[in-house]
Order: C-alpha cells, then structure tokens, then sequence
C-alpha cells in the first residue's frame, strides 16, 4: 500500500468507496511518524487519532460523511486543542494542556478530520529554520542535513516527507510559504481576517494568519473550505461569506496578468533560484498569461519594519507566559520579582528573549515615536505599493525565498537569517494572501514560486495554482528514499 | 505664606454590563474567588478579547450629559506591566484616543455654583485582586473582577479644597446613577475616587508639583485625605523643602498617607494600540439614539421639581443631588402631589435624620417610600397631626406596622368631635382666668398656653387647626 502518495482528493474517494478506511489510514501515518527521524512532531496523539479516525469510519458507513471525513493531518502546534499539550515550541509551555479548542482545531473537528499529532515549529513561530523549537530542529526530507524551514517547519517536513497528508500552519512573515518552498509542498496564507486566530497562541497578532499546507492545490482548497470563516471571538476576522475554494480551479488563467516586482530578483537572490522561479513564469506565459514588470520600492523595508512590528507586538502577547497562572514556573523564586525574571529567563529561547527585548525597547518611552511609529507609517506606505501595482496585474509572483534550505546550523547570526524573510514579508504587512507552490529543484532542493493576490484572491490563486500543477508535476515529487 | 490648593481627580466608575468588557463572564460582586473569571479573562495562551458594545453606549451617555465631545472613532491601546493580578501583563486601556473628549459639569457649593472641566474619559478593563493577608507565605489572586469595564473620569485641575473635591465627586457619583451606568457602591468599589492634590503660593499660575492619592473609598475619606496631603505638602515647602511627584496611598484607620511609588519608580507602560481589537466605530444613528434616550438629569429634574410642585431652589437641590433620594421624592408624590412640600421636608427632615442615626443609606431604610407617603396623607386628611406623625414614624421606623395600623393601635387618630374637645376648652377657659384676662388685654401670644393645655389633655389628638378656631371665638 502506498497511501502516502495520494492528495486529499485521491484518499478522500478511497475513504468514501471503502477501499480502506479511516483506522486504517490512521494507523498507515501513525506507523510511518513513528519510524521517521524528521522530528517533525513534539507530540503524536496516537490515541485521540484513533478515537477520531473510528469516529469518522461510524459515519462514512453511516453515509454522513463530508469530503474530508477521516482524513489525518499535522496539526501546528501553535493550534490550541483541548486536553492536548499545546506547547508552541516553548519550554514555557511544556508542561500547558490547553483546556479549550482554537476556532481552527474546533473547526477541523467538526469536518470529522484526524488529528495525528501536533507539529513541531520555532518557538512561537519566531524563525526561519525551525532551529528555535525547545523539542529540537527539525530535518528537512529532501536532506536531512538541511532546514525545513520555519516557523511551520515540522507542518512542511510532515507533508513533504508524507508522514500526514496535510498539515496546519501560521504566517506572520512567511512561517507557511518559506517552508512549503523549502520542502517542496503548497502552502496558502490567506488574507488577514479571513481565518480565526481565536486559540492560536499569538506572535505578532495584526500579521498572524492560518493557512493550509498540502500536496497540491486542490487539497488546499479542500482545507481552506474548513478552515475559513469570520469568527466572532476574533475581533479582526472579517464578516465575509466564504466562498466554495474548490469551484474556480479549473478556471482558464488564459489572459491572467502576471506582475514581476523587480525588487523581488535583485541582489542576493540565488542564481539556480532565479532562473527555476523564471522558467515558472514562462510556463505561465505559455498557458496565455502575459508578465509585466511591477515595482514595489517600499518592499525593501520590509525587514526592518517586520523587525518592529512583530518584535513590538510579541513583546506584549508573551506577557502572560508569568509563572504565575500555567506554564513553566521557576524553582524556589524568592520573591515575586524573581519568580518573574527566572520562569520568563528559563523558560523562553534566546530567539524569543530576543524579540522580546527589541519590542520592549522600540515601545519605551521616548523610542515608540522613531520605531513604532515609523514602522507603522513604512506599512501602510508596502501596502500602498501593492495597491498600485494591483491595478495593473491580477497576481505577483517571485521567489519565496533568495535560496534553497540551507544546512542546519549553518547559519548563526540573526540578521542574517532575518534576511531570509526578504520576499515573504511584504504580504503579512499588506495583509494580503501569498502562496508558495513547488517549481522545480535547485541544488536537488525544492523551489518554491511566490504568488501573492489581491485581498480576498485565495480563489483567484488556488485557481492559478492548480492551473499550474496541471501542467507540472513538481508537486508530485516526494524525496528520493520515500 | 497664603497657599493655593489644586485638585484633579480621576474616578473609576465600575460600568453594570452583565458581562465583562472583553469577556462573556458575569460581572456579579462577591461571588466565589474565580467563578467568574472565563478563558479570556485568565489570559490563557490564544485567547482574544471582543469589545462588550454595551460599554459604548453606557459611555457615550456619560459624555453627552457632561457636555462633552464624543470621540466616534476611538483606540483601545495596551497598558503593559507586570502584575500577578494583571493575567495578560497588559491592561487594556485608552490613551490618545478616548471615547469621551473634553466636557464640564456645573457643582454647588452653598449658594455659589462653579464650573469643573472633565478633561476625559476612557474605557479600560479593571484587573484582578491580589489578598496577601489570606495565607503565610502566599499572595492570592481572584480574578472576578479582572475583565470588569471601568470608566476612568479625568478631571481638569480646576479645584481649589477638598471640599470643592467632594462637591464634583458626588456631583458625578450623583450622574452615573441617574445614567444608570453604575451603581455607585463605593463600599464594593464600584466607585473609587483618587486625587491628584499640589499646592502654590496665591497668585502664581505655575502649577506644583503634584502627588496622588490612592485606595479612597468614601467622600468622608476623600476630604481627609486631601487636607491632610495640603497641611503635608505646606509642612514640606515652609521648611524649605520641596515636594516630591509620586503616589500616596491613603490609610483610612491611620489616618496617614505613605509614599506607594516615586516618579522614578513609575512603570514605562509602553503603550501601544492594541491589535486584538479594531478601533470602535460609532454611528450617528447610536450617537443619535442615545441622546434621545437620555433620562431627565439633576438639573433638569432640579428645574421641574421647582416648577411642578413648587419647591425652594434649596429643597429641589438637596432632593436632587442623589438618584435614590429623587427616585424616593417622586414616588412620594405620585399619591401626595398636593403635598409636594410636605413630602420634601420629611425626606429631608425626619427621614434623613433617622438614616445618619443609623448610618443607613437610603436604599436600605425600613421605610420605603409608600408607606411614607402614607402617613404624609394622614396628616393632610387631617387624621393625625405633624407632631403626632412624629410618633408615628419613629414606630414606623422600629417596624411596628403601617401608618394605619399604628394611629388605630395607639389610638392616636385625631379628635374632631367638635363637642367634645368645646367641653374641655371650656374647662380649661373657666380654670385659667388669669390668662384669659392677659389674653383680653391683647396678649396674643398667650394663645399657645391654651393649646398646650388643650393638647395635653387630649394627648395631643385634638385638631390643631380646630382647637385653634375654638379657643379664638371663645376668648375673643
């Protein structure tokens, strides 16, 4: 039996016409998590899974099954889930069982989905290797010796290296995108407001955003169709119908304005990367697209102005990691002030007492003016650009990421692999829906192709996409030894 | 040297929504520690606030009876410290853009009147309370009231003594229960006063410097505090000395105030909007709607209780300037309007000196305002007389009964059988010759000799207003 191979699609019309069932198919993903070394995991709900996976066979027998019923997944670990360790990659929520459901893991429990485990990530999504997780890096399929990718690295890994057939992520500058290019997978940020963020432990709350990591595009748009919705415990969900994401993918891209940003292919951008990204481009081109230049000269501030805002915001959200209510609590404190410093001192990672401290910094007094602020205004000006270049185009495309997974541990200073996030970040300041989808290999490592749209485009870009995947079989690639 | 005091204060009005203001949980005082505290109000990991609507409309109510501006489009920002009772390490708050912008409202004081600016005010969430005195070598922490929805009144420093301080805070103690947006209980907290005092020598505009009073929790209080901080303050500056910003916090059993926090100390909040929460929008319809619906304030409750029942400026003032006690008037009258003043008096007469014996609050006399309507009729029909109503309402106030059942059981209802109270006039007349001689000679004030007479052989149940008419036409 080869299940792994198959997308949603294929394992949801398995499911349906009895060709195997749901504990049979639950048992297949648990087996194979646990003879991987990819760490992808910090835990694997075996029993749960199981309790869901016969849960949804009792109604696909029954005939009350939905497309996705019985369908497993990796769910990031981010995703509060009721009496489920609920960790964020952090050492200061090691010991915390969440005694409630995010919008999102409530929602995929409703669709009758298979919770495998919860997936292994940076610590609170801060990275872009998931070298920042308390539960150890994790390796990238297609090498092991490489990143995955971050901050849903063990999200990428799982479905790359075909230990679940889809998996949950969260991007605040890229977290879904950069590791789905980096492992060879499709991945879908959507606009902001457009998924709960209600139970997803926050990072930097005005740029989160869920989104779907699949095989191909289709499934995502399966995913997208649970996962989406407005929410009124989230207060900047948007009140907006959700659309079916499935019904326009087999839609003609014949006529599609594709948008190169120029900013996007300048220095720094691998060579190999570059010219995988451009014969995308030209594949597009030959299905009757035509590509114009478009600039965004605000885009090369998208670092720094990232570097503010998140750092500004996480360093508020991760004030409630005390000590005092839940979560890890220091030995002994002898006094109050103690037990806040050493809980939060070794309880947290240095990259998050990083941004802590940076975000710290930029609110104090007589700073919030020069950083926050200006960041604020450097924002709305990114956002602009893209406004502009809308007009012109119907999607922009790019690299995701300046290069293929580079080798654990290689890279050691934090700017340098802030600097990673140069394509991604634009999109989570704009608000504005971006996917990676697979494009080719470089270095024998995956490529990922950028596609950002317009605010509520999801369709419009899962259309593309899966227009593209059509035409390619990039998607289709799993590592050598699967 | 003649010194200048200065006061600001800044109000904590608790809102009465049934729910929190970020939060589905209830609101209720003195329940259980932590029953009323939901995911969202334990800052567990995920969880997101969303704006109670309720806390809007409550404060736009309080912003168009204070005159002022309404800011329809407002920020809820982030107040960051650390606190084990503060679960998020943040409070939510509003900093540069408050619902209610600048407003003013009109104080008494004697017979002088004075306009006190309100700078602002904002909504914000209160946080939870810490008991350090609960065990040995624990702090514990109930987190009911975290989440609860305050609205913080900021004044201008427009005041110039502690008791000018008093005036404004009944006067908005007064406003947010005719608004019915807060119960006003300073006692559960749902009122707290603290008060920003500085002194300068008369006549220099520069301000002070300036120190704050916390943990105030009656106007009594709130008078002391502040003349104690000035008498403090002139100590200090007379020496040579000079005063230094921080917080005090007032000991009421003590009757001190101590340094909490210097200036210095302060926490930089690093505040920042909060990006849980988009800004709030209101419409002209709601702003609209709630103007409309906007109870009858003091002062214009003041003018028609001058002008419908013909009360004094003073009567209608004192009446006015609690909800409770407006509310216990108006119920009075709705069997008594012809007796509108006689209503007043005995609130503000017997009713009222019974309560500070007792030291009750309005709400919690035994005598609810119907039965002491009651007996205001049973003076105007006659059946008893004020003086005997007195009485009556001391055995009214003890629970004895009703107005009616008292004056039957003790007898006490007046006599108006004309014979025979004239058989005991007589009698009195043919006994006190004397007197009557005086009172011939035109000394008219002897008149009182012969109804006291009158009334003490009658236990004080003979018909004033009778008696009087038949001890005339018989003198005379």
């Amino acid at each position: 039996m080869s299940l792994h191979t198959k997308t949603i699609a294929q394992l949801s019309q398995g499911l349906s016409s009895g060709e195997f069932s749901s504990v049979e198919l639950t048992q297949y993903y648990l087996d194979r998590i646990n003879a991987s070394d990819l760490n992808a995991f910090i835990t694997v709900t075996d029993e749960l899974a199981m309790n869901q996976a016969q849960a949804a066979d009792d109604k696909i027998a029954k005939g009350d099954g939905n497309i996705l019923t019985g369908i497993p997944y990796a769910h990031k670990d981010i995703f509060c889930t009721n009496g489920v360790k609920t960790s964020a990659g952090s050492k200061i929520l090691d010991n915390f069982i969440s005694p409630y459901d995010a919008t999102v893991s409530h929602k995929l429990n409703q669709a009758d989905l298979v919770m495998l485990g919860k997936a292994n990530m940076d610590e609170f999504a801060m990275g872009s290797s998931n070298e920042n997780s308390y539960y150890g890096d994790v390796k990238n399929p297609w090498n092991i010796n490489k990143i995955p990718g971050g901050s849903s690295g063990g999200s990428a890994a799982a479905v790359a290296g075909r230990l679940a057939p889809f998996a949950t992520g969260t991007d605040t500058g890229g977290s879904i995108r950069q590791p789905s290019s980096l492992c060879g997978i499709t991945g879908l940020k959507p606009t902001y407001g457009r998924v709960s963020r209600y139970g997803m432990i926050a990072y930097a709350s005005s740029l989160d955003q869920a989104g779907p990591m699949t095989q191909t595009a289709e499934d995502a748009a399966l995913v997208l169709n649970v996962m989406a919705g407005f929410d009124e415990k989230d207060s900047t969900s948007t009140e907006r119908d959700v659309e079916d994401y499935t019904a326009s993918l087999n839609d003609s891209i014949k006529g599609l304005t594709i948008g190169l940003p120029k900013e996007f292919f300048s220095e720094g951008l691998d060579d190999e990367v570059a010219s995988q990204v451009m014969a995308a481009v030209k594949e597009f081109e030959a299905m009757g697209a035509t590509v114009k230049e478009v600039s965004l000269p605000n885009s090369a501030y998208a670092i720094p102005t990232y570097y503010i805002v998140a750092p500004c915001e996480c360093s508020s959200n991760l004030s409630r990691l005390d000590g005092v209510r839940y979560g890890y609590r220091c030995e002994d404190p002898k006094d109050l002030e103690d037990l806040y410093l050493r809980s939060r001192t070794e309880g947290f990672g240095e990259e998050v007492k990083r941004r802590i401290m940076i975000g710290a910094y930029a609110l104090s007094a007589g700073y919030y003016d020069a950083y926050y602020l200006k960041a604020q205004k450097t924002r709305h000006l990114i956002s602009e650009d893209f406004k502009k270049a809308f007009k012109d185009v119907d999607v922009i495309m790019g690299p995701v990421s300046p290069t293929t997974a580079f080798d654990l541990g290689s890279v050691k200073d934090p700017v340098s692999m802030y600097l990673a996030d140069i394509y991604t970040l634009s999109a989570n300041l704009a608000g504005l829906p971006g996917m990676s989808i697979p494009a080719g290999f470089a270095q024998n490592l995956p490529v990922g192709l950028q596609l950002i749209g317009n605010y509520w485009s999801e369709a419009k870009l899962l259309n593309i996409a899966h227009q593209f995947q059509q035409q390619t079989d990039w998607h289709t690639k799993a590592p050598q030894e699967l | 040297m003649e010194w200048e005091t200065v006061i600001g204060l800044e109000i904590h009005a608790q809102l009465n929504t049934k729910s929190k203001i970020f939060s589905a949980a209830a609101t209720r005082f003195g329940a259980e520690p932590n029953s009323q505290a939901c995911a969202v109000d334990l800052g567990l990991p995920g969880v997101l606030p969303v704006l109670n609507r309720e806390v809007v409309s409550k404060a736009i109510k309080f912003g168009l009876a204070v005159d002022a501006h309404i800011n329809q489009r407002n920020v809820f920002d982030r107040k960051n410290y650390f606190y084990p009772d503060l679960p998020k390490g943040y409070q939510i708050s509003q900093l540069d853009w408050p619902i209610v912008g600048e407003g003013k409202i009109e104080i008494t004081l004697g017979d002088k009147t004075k306009v006190i600016g309100v700078t602002r005010a904002h909504l914000e969430e209160d946080a939870g309370k810490s008991i350090h005195d609960l065990y040995d070598d624990f702090t514990a922490v109930d987190l009911n009231r975290a989440g609860t929805p305050l609205l913080e009144i900021v004044s201008d420093p427009d005041m110039r003594s502690a008791k000018e301080a008093v005036a404004y805070a009944k006067k908005i103690h007064a406003l947010v229960q005719y608004l019915e947006i807060c119960d006003g209980n300073m006692q559960e907290g749902s009122f707290r006063c603290d008060a920003n005092v500085s002194i300068r020598p008369m006549g220099q505009e520069k301000l002070g410097t300036r120190a704050e009073l916390k943990n105030i929790n009656s106007f009594k209080f709130l008078e002391r505090a502040i003349n104690l901080e000035v008498e403090r303050q002139q100590d200090i500056l007379e020496e040579g000395g000079k005063v230094a910003q921080e917080t005090r916090l007032y000991d009421a059993v003590k009757h001190e105030t101590r340094s909490m926090r210097s200036k210095e100390e302060a926490n930089d909040y690093r505040y920042f909007p909060d990006p849980d929460l988009l800004p709030v929008e209101i419409s002209d319809e709601l702003m609209t709607k709630i103007r409309q619906e906007l109870p009858e304030l003091p002062q214009e409750k003041k003018a028609r209780f001058i002008s419908e029942f013909g009360l004094s400026k003073y009567d209608a003032d004192v009446l006015t300037s609690q909800k409770p006690m407006a509310d216990y008037f108006e119920k009075m009258i709705t069997n008594n309007s012809n007796h509108a003043k006689l209503c007043a008096n005995w609130i503000m007469g017997e009713l009222s000196a019974s309560l500070n014996k007792y030291q009750l609050e309005l709400m919690d006399a035994p005598i609810i305002a119907d039965d002491l309507s009651l007996l205001v009729s049973r003076i105007g029909d006659d059946t008893i007389s004020g003086k005997i109503a007195k009485d009556v309402f001391k055995a009214m106030w003890d629970g004895e009964g009703s107005a009616d059942e008292i004056i039957e059981a003790k007898g006490l209802k007046q006599m108006t059988d004309t014979s025979a109270i004239e058989a005991i006039v007589d009698e009195i007349i043919a006994n006190n010759t004397p007197q009557v001689e005086q009172f011939k000679s035109g000394n008219e004030k002897i008149l009182g000799f012969f109804v006291g007479q009158a009334m003490k052989a009658t236990q004080g149940k003979a018909n004033p207003k009778l008696l009087n008419e038949m001890l005339r036409a018989k003198l005379g």
